[in-house]
């Protein structure tokens, strides 16, 4: 089966008066289906640029992005939009919620978009679905200033999935996040990676891009490192790991 | 189809910011309002008016003494005493298609009857006088041409003479006293209600001409001449003949005239072009405060595409189009100013109808106003929505999603 993100010799040049930035430098990288990737570097190494070439929210200025099998380079602003639409699903640092907006309104934001929009039983049907996914079906009509980061992040995650994307992509999905959320977020991605679902995230954090199946780290534009990890940390051991802690932490104190 | 989303994808951008998309209609809802309450009371003024030339009579011709054009010496109407009984008498005698000639001279004057007074118009006229103007009697008669040559002592008073002098006596057989000569009522008219100029009409006391000219105002000219034309269709041919036979009878010219012939269209022109010239006016006063309003909308959406810079990144992120987001707030726009058209033609029409109670003004909302008003408050929409809206769609769904 060929790869879900095909990139050759991806180069990415911005062009700011003057100084010309080269923020990738020739990248070459196949993505296979079910794959959990974690791109790490320092900042400015072009890992955001990488990021957003993946996202097809910019074209690269030279190489070849074959996003499963069609050529990102050849669209234009309204085919990118519609590739986003039905092909990827998006995780950001600050979540990037509508205010105001309902949980359940938010995960339905995609599919309003869609190039083909069921009825409104339907979409309304497959985004409490999708917040039951991320455990929220129960939190569906509560505004985001309700809601726990970890929870928005969840119901961002639950957006993400809501037009059931070839590759799933996060950016700095634990940023914002305390190290014990950040676990079960990244217990959701694993979940859902079980699934059968690609996942991107961009992350600094080592112990974070533990819990991937691979690892590229960039620096000034080029990978400098591929590899798999081996045994991988599993975020529901993690978890169990704390929340016993935790409780002999309480165990002690009350004794 | 996706106008359908982004008409719900409005709805819920507008509704959660409930209070500033009040404030931000109001403009609107202030500028419909004002053109539909400026229009009805156009409307009604122009209707009164219409009714009140109406009241005139039917294919009247008004003939001044004076002109508005009299060689070096200029005076207008009513200026100089030039029309005499006699052209009266020779209009009637010599011209077609006449119907009716009343001869007419006014003077204010104290009348005394029932041992009350009061200070009223009294109208010299001729018999026709009252079929010219299609003036009704509530009782009694109106005198008859043998009254004129007789130079009788009779008159016909208006409703609110009988009000002031007869509150509770039949006043027909009644003696009237005008600068203390007696005359006897023998006719009361029906009410007529205000004139074009805002007078009483109703508040006169009608006698024969030759009467007046001998016993009241002792002048030997008359103020004017009504006559009525048979069709009228005839109008035009009867003034261009009392025109001809009076500069025969005077021996003036266009140039000398020292009489004026107008007919009901001309006055009926007049009256119009003054609360015209009004309206018009107000209506523009009214719709700078729409277009005020339109600047408004464009403000607070250029603000709120600002403020929503990192909203706009998300849509376009989860698959929106730049026209997406075009029509969103095109539409965002549209609604805000088609909703405030609404409101703002309930408390137009709601405005109107509080004049007539209060002030007594009369109204008239048109179907024209209403549906112009809501027209115009949609395209200020589209019109001022259109550049923010732009703004937004041209974004870079990057830049835009970093925006903070």
């Amino acid at each position: 089966m060929a790869p879900v993100v095909q990139l050759q010799d991806i180069h990415k040049t911005y062009d700011s008066g003057e100084v010309q930035v080269r923020a990738v430098r020739g990248i070459s990288l196949d993505l296979e289906k079910g794959e959990f990737m974690a791109i790490m570097g320092a900042s400015g190494s072009g890992k955001s640029t990488l990021m957003n070439t993946l996202g097809c929210l910019d074209r690269p200025t030279k190489g070849t992005y074959l996003l499963d099998g069609v050529d990102v380079g050849k669209l234009d602003r309204n085919q990118l939009a519609d590739l986003r639409n039905e092909k990827l699903g998006f995780v950001f640092q600050g979540f990037n919620l509508l205010a105001r907006t309902t949980a359940l309104e938010n995960v339905e934001l995609p599919m309003l978009y869609g190039k083909h929009r069921g009825s409104n039983v339907e979409i309304r049907k497959r985004a409490m679905h999708c917040l039951d996914i991320v455990g929220l079906a129960n939190r569906h009509d509560h505004f985001p200033s309700q809601l726990s980061g970890g929870q928005q992040q969840r119901v961002a995650i639950a957006r993400a999935l809501v037009n059931q994307p070839q590759v799933l992509l996060a950016d700095e999905p634990t940023g914002n996040l305390d190290s014990k959320t950040s676990i079960e977020v990244m217990g959701v991605f694993q979940k859902l990676n079980n699934g059968g679902i690609t996942i991107v995230m961009v992350t600094h954090e080592l112990d974070i891009a533990h819990y991937c199946k691979r690892n590229l780290i960039v620096r000034d534009g080029k990978v400098v490192n591929d590899m798999q990890i081996e045994n991988r940390s599993i975020a529901e051991l993690e978890l169990k790991k704390i929340l016993e802690a935790e409780a002999a932490a309480k165990l002690t104190g009350t004794d | 189809m996706r106008i359908g989303s982004t008409v719900t994808v409005s709805f819920r951008a507008l509704r959660r910011n409930t209070m500033r998309s009040i404030l931000t209609a109001l403009g609107i809802i202030i500028g419909v309002a004002a053109v539909i309450a400026v229009f009805s009371i156009g409307n009604g003024a122009k209707s009164q008016v219409e009714a009140q030339i109406a009241s005139l009579g039917q294919n009247v011709l008004l003939i001044f003494s004076g002109s508005f054009s009299q060689g070096g010496a200029r005076s207008g109407a009513f200026g100089a005493g030039t029309l005499t009984p006699d052209d009266a008498e020779a209009i009637a005698r010599e011209l077609p298609n006449i119907t009716g000639v009343s001869p007419e001279v006014r003077s204010g004057a104290q009348v005394l009857a029932n041992g009350l007074n009061w200070s009223t118009q009294v109208l010299g006229e001729g018999a026709d006088y009252l079929s010219i103007r299609l003036w009704p009697l509530s009782s009694g008669a109106m005198f008859t041409d043998q009254d004129t040559k007789s130079v009788g002592k009779v008159a016909v008073v208006g409703a609110t003479i009988v009000k002031q002098l007869f509150p509770d006596d039949d006043p027909i057989g009644q003696t009237l006293r005008i600068r203390n000569q007696p005359f006897r009522i023998i006719g009361v008219l029906q009410a007529k209600g205000l004139s074009v100029q805002g007078s009483d009409q109703d508040d006169i006391v009608v006698i024969p001409y030759t009467s007046a000219m001998k016993r009241v105002t002792r002048q030997t000219m008359l103020r004017s001449i009504n006559v009525q034309a048979a069709t009228p269709d005839t109008i035009d041919d009867v003034q261009a003949d009392i025109t001809a036979l009076l500069r025969q009878r005077h021996r003036t010219t266009e140039q000398t005239d020292d009489f004026t012939v107008r007919n009901q269209a001309e006055i009926a022109a007049a009256a119009n072009a003054t609360s015209q010239t009004l309206t018009l006016l107000l209506a523009i006063v009214a719709c700078v405060s729409l277009v005020v309003g339109g600047i408004g909308i464009m403000n607070i959406m250029l603000v709120s595409v600002t403020e929503r810079t990192r909203e706009i990144g998300i849509r376009m992120a989860v698959g929106a189009h730049g026209s997406d987001v075009l029509l969103q707030f095109l539409i965002e726009a549209v609604i805000l100013s088609s909703m405030g058209g609404i409101i703002g033609i309930l408390i137009g029409i709601g405005a109107s109808n509080q004049i007539t109670k209060f002030m007594g003004w009369p109204v008239l909302v048109s179907a024209s106003s209403v549906i112009g008003a809501f027209a115009f408050s949609a395209v200020v929409g589209v019109f001022f929505g259109y550049y923010p809206a732009r703004k937004a769609a041209q974004l870079d769904p990057i830049d835009a999603l970093r925006y903070e």
